[in-house]
């Protein structure tokens, strides 16, 4: 076991499964702080309850890839948590204030009798912060972080960019769009009609910001713009763009027409290709320009420790949270009629 | 202050802001899961007002316990990349395999264990409670076994980088401290969570309402303490010879022992004199230290003085933080016991005064377990691997004007979300397990007063004579 591990597809195992918690964190968490952004828009209160009665059964096992991702990157890569945490402390704090925030607002809003505004505004704003955040994170991830001697070594506020900016206001547009996609699946009537509008609007947003973004960090980091417009890359990479821009097509046209999760399945594919396009961008770099997937892994016995429980336990997490959803699926609903009967037998 | 000062500070307070959640919802977590079998097999439904209510408690409790975790799993790497740079090899796996084992399980059964009922049969909520309540003890082993592997390490080796090779993980996991402080961690939990449904309980039998309820949850909380009070200091007496072998300092320390002496006292309350070596204004009783930590009359014991002053911990902070802890202890016992005599004697349920006492004692329990983590950090300093690492080498190459900002946004929301969970909790609390009619589909028990349409359950009063639970 250990000498296989020393060969050189294990990075590419490990920064799979990483890639893999990163995308299910965006998707999954993507939906229900989307759901956030879009709270305050809602015209009116029952429409706010509805909105978090659809994702309070799953927004923690949602945002528990997060921690996922966190501590896998410590367990398999740790240079890249020990170079790239403290190289985005005040984003990453300022997410965590706004996870606080938007976590509580779940348990505390539904107590509230007199303030409930102010969790109501908790929760928007928190889940709002915390989008930006990790678009701030990503897009100083783009640009570069400086390192010297193995350790971050730049100042607090080193990770901000434009390009962060720019991605900060492409993920609230984003998952905004996953949130209501979301919504048009799970809601109806009065709720549903919102969320189709609102819709529109952030399709907008995320497609200039997809833009934008593309365009910008060509233009800006040199090592990106080679990989892109290089040949042959630029031949065998042209269809990402292309899909991109068919996905929004079809996003555009499908927001009134078609099945009620088209909206949040197509949703879901835009953010897949993004990813894609990100990987392309910044392979093999796990600090990028200064460490490589190889350069940051942790040992070998390490890592057969982890690469036991991984592929035991992550397939069962995966089916009972499949599981939970399942539970939940359908339309969600406030009455209670069907409830007596059953809790009572 | 300095960056690692700061760190310090920033870390000591999370932490020690997140430890009351789950010592809170390990405990209640297992309660509800208890009531939920009674529930589904005997049909009473006394089993379920009870259940819903500390459920709703519970759910309070485990938010909390979430958003604030979540914080200290990003921390270790922002402000300890240093010690993570060195320990990622040993504790990475074993916060992975936390993540995986426990905190999915319980994010995937969580939301049928609070919104699943009645979307799913009592048997299958059972099970849904159950795994949730396995994985905070399963979350609670794996994050024990790495801060055990800090205050004990063992099954790993350093290279000349000071970074740490895994050579075996059973012993990197079962280190020498690692049984004892698991089990009086978890038993701490339930402890403190007997005297929180203790506590509750007895208000309503107080006030007279939902008396029913109140004397089933009042009578098991105190069978329960009656156990785990006794318990909770046979474990604290081994954790504690355990840490004599095996961190000889941090235990004279606790005791205030200065000098190495075959025979110690006990040493009930002075004032460590860091400065001069010595205690001030001690009362102390011949040969006991000596009889509990040795089990002899002239057994051997270490003295803080076997190490130079700058290998010692902060004396005072370590030997008053230990005399809280162990003086809570004996009020939690000495309540429990009399408990126990008023049962004999058929007056549990209408001594006023042991009401007010058991109210009391509520908080008690939060207060030992936060003077218990003070005694095994603070104890453990200036090293955070002991005698490996020293706590100076861990920190992060951040500024400390970063740092001061984090640590001040933490003391202000902290703050705000311990008064909103008082505030919110209290009044789920006071108000009692009032709903027998079924919660609505989405949130059990909790009523949409503000809007009509959803007001499903009609509320009763709290108002004393209204209750119908009351007859
Ligand atoms: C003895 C128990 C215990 C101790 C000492 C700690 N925790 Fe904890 N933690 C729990 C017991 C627990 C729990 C009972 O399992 C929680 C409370 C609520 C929950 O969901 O799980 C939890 C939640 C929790 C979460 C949120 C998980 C989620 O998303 O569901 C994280 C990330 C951490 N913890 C991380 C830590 C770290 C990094 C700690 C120390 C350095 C720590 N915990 C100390
Ligand atoms: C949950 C209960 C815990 C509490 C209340 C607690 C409390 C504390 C306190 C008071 C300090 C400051 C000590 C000092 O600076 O004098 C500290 C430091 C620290 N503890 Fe703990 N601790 C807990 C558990 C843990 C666990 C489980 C870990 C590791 C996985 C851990 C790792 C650390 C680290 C890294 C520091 C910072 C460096 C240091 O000052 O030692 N602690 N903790
Ligand atoms: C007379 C009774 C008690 C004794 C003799 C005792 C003993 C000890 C000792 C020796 C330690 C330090 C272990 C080390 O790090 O070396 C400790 C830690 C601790 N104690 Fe106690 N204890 C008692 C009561 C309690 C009570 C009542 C609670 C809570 C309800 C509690 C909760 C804790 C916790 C949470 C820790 C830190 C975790 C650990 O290291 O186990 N203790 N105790």
């Amino acid at each position: 076991m250990t000498e296989l591990l020393q060969a050189d597809t294990v990075p590419l195992v490990f920064a799979a499964v990483a890639v893999f918690c990163v995308t299910v964190y965006v998707l999954a968490d993507g939906l229900d702080l989307g759901v956030g952004i879009l709270f305050l828009a809602a015209p009116r209160d029952a429409d706010r309850d509805l909105m978090m009665a659809s994702i309070e059964p799953v927004w923690d096992g949602n945002e528990t890839w997060l921690v996922m991702g966190g501590t896998l990157l410590f367990a398999a890569f740790p240079a890249g948590y020990y170079i790239l945490l403290p190289a985005f402390y005040l984003p990453i704090m300022f997410m965590l204030f706004a996870l606080i925030f938007r976590g509580v607002a779940f348990g505390f809003r539904l107590q509230a009798t007199r303030f409930r505004l102010v969790w109501d505004i908790a929760f928007f704003a928190g889940s709002v912060l915390a989008t930006f955040c990790q678009g701030l994170i990503l897009g100083g991830l783009i640009t570069g972080v400086p390192v010297e001697n193995g350790m971050f070594a730049g100042g607090p506020f080193s990770f901000l960019s434009l390009l962060g900016v720019l991605c900060g206001a492409g993920l609230v547009g984003g998952y905004a769009l996953i949130g209501a996609g979301w919504l048009i699946w799970k809601t109806d009537g009065a709720t549903q009609v919102f969320a189709r509008e609102i819709a529109h609007a952030a399709l907008i947003l995320t497609g200039a910001m997809m833009a934008l973004v593309s365009a910008w960090s060509a233009w800006s980091v040199p090592e990106v713009a080679v990989r892109w417009f290089a040949f042959p890359n630029l031949a065998l990479l042209a269809p990402v763009p292309l899909v991109t821009l068919a996905v929004i097509v079809a996003l555009w046209r499908g927001i009134w027409e078609g099945g009620q999760a088209r909206t949040f399945l197509l949703a879901l594919a835009l953010f897949a290709l993004g990813l894609v396009g990100l990987i392309v961008s910044l392979w093999p770099y796990l600090v990028p320009r200064h460490v490589t997937v190889w350069d940051g892994m942790s040992d070998p016995q390490s890592l057969a420790f982890l690469a036991v429980g991984i592929a035991i336990i992550i397939p069962i997490v995966l089916a009972y949270q499949a599981h939970a959803y399942w539970v939940f699926r359908g339309k969600t609903v406030h009455e209670h009629g069907a409830y007596g009967g059953h809790a009572g037998s | 202050m300095d960056a690692v000062a700061l760190s310090r500070l920033q870390f000591a307070f999370t932490i020690g802001f997140h430890i009351l959640w789950p010592t809170l919802t390990i405990g209640t977590a297992w309660f509800v899961t208890v009531l939920s079998a009674l529930w589904w097999r005997t049909g009473n439904t006394v089993y379920r007002d009870l259940m819903r209510f500390w459920m709703r408690l519970f759910a309070l409790g485990f938010g909390m316990g979430v958003v604030t975790g979540i914080v200290l799993s990003y921390e270790i790497g922002t402000n300890w990349a240093g010690f993570s740079r060195s320990v990622a090899n040993v504790l990475g796996p074993l916060f992975a395999y936390e993540t995986m084992t426990a905190f999915f399980l319980e994010a995937g059964f969580i939301g049928i264990m609070l919104f699943g009922e009645g979307r799913v049969s009592k048997g299958a909520h059972f099970f849904a409670c159950l795994m949730v309540a396995m994985g905070a003890l399963i979350s609670s082993t794996w994050i024990i076994a790495a801060n055990s592997w800090m205050q004990t390490p063992a099954g790993a080796v350093a290279d000349a980088q000071g970074i740490y090779h895994v050579v075996s993980w059973w012993d990197v996991i079962f280190t020498a401290s690692f049984p004892y402080r698991l089990a009086h961690m978890v038993c701490a939990s339930f402890l403190t969570c007997s005297f929180v449904i203790a506590g509750v309980s007895a208000f309503h039998l107080w006030r007279g309402q939902h008396v029913a309820a109140s004397r089933t949850a009042f009578s098991m909380a105190l069978w329960l303490a009656l156990v785990l009070a006794p318990l909770q200091i046979f474990i604290g007496d081994m954790h504690g010879r355990n840490t004599m072998v095996e961190q000889p300092t941090k235990l004279a320390a606790m005791e205030g022992l200065w000098e190495t002496t075959k025979g110690p006292a006990m040493t009930v309350i002075a004032w460590p004199d860091m400065a001069a070596q010595k205690n001030l204004y001690a009362i102390d009783i011949p040969h006991l230290a000596s009889l509990y930590l040795t089990h002899s009359w002239d057994g051997q014991v270490q003295g803080l003085k076997a190490v130079p002053p700058a290998d010692q911990p902060n004396v005072p902070i370590v030997f008053f933080a230990f005399r809280i802890m162990a003086g809570i202890g004996v009020v939690l016992l000495a309540t429990a016991i009399t408990g126990f005599v008023l049962r004999l004697r058929g007056r549990l349920f209408t001594a006023r005064w042991f009401q007010f006492l058991t109210m009391a004692t509520t908080p008690l329990g939060f207060l030992a377990v936060l003077a218990g983590w003070t005694v095994t950090e603070a104890g453990r300093q200036p090293w955070i691997i002991y005698g490996a690492l020293r706590t100076a080498d861990a920190a992060a190459p951040v500024a400390a004007g970063a740092v001061t900002t984090s640590l001040l946004i933490f003391f202000a929301v902290y703050n705000v979300l311990l008064l909103a969970f008082v505030w919110f909790a209290g009044r789920v609390a006071l108000k009692g397990p009032i709903d027998s009619a079924p919660p609505t589909r989405e949130h059990p028990g909790m009523e949409r007063s503000t809007l009509g349409a959803f007001t499903t359950s009609p509320v009763p009063s709290p108002v004393r004579g209204t209750d119908p639970a009351r007859a």
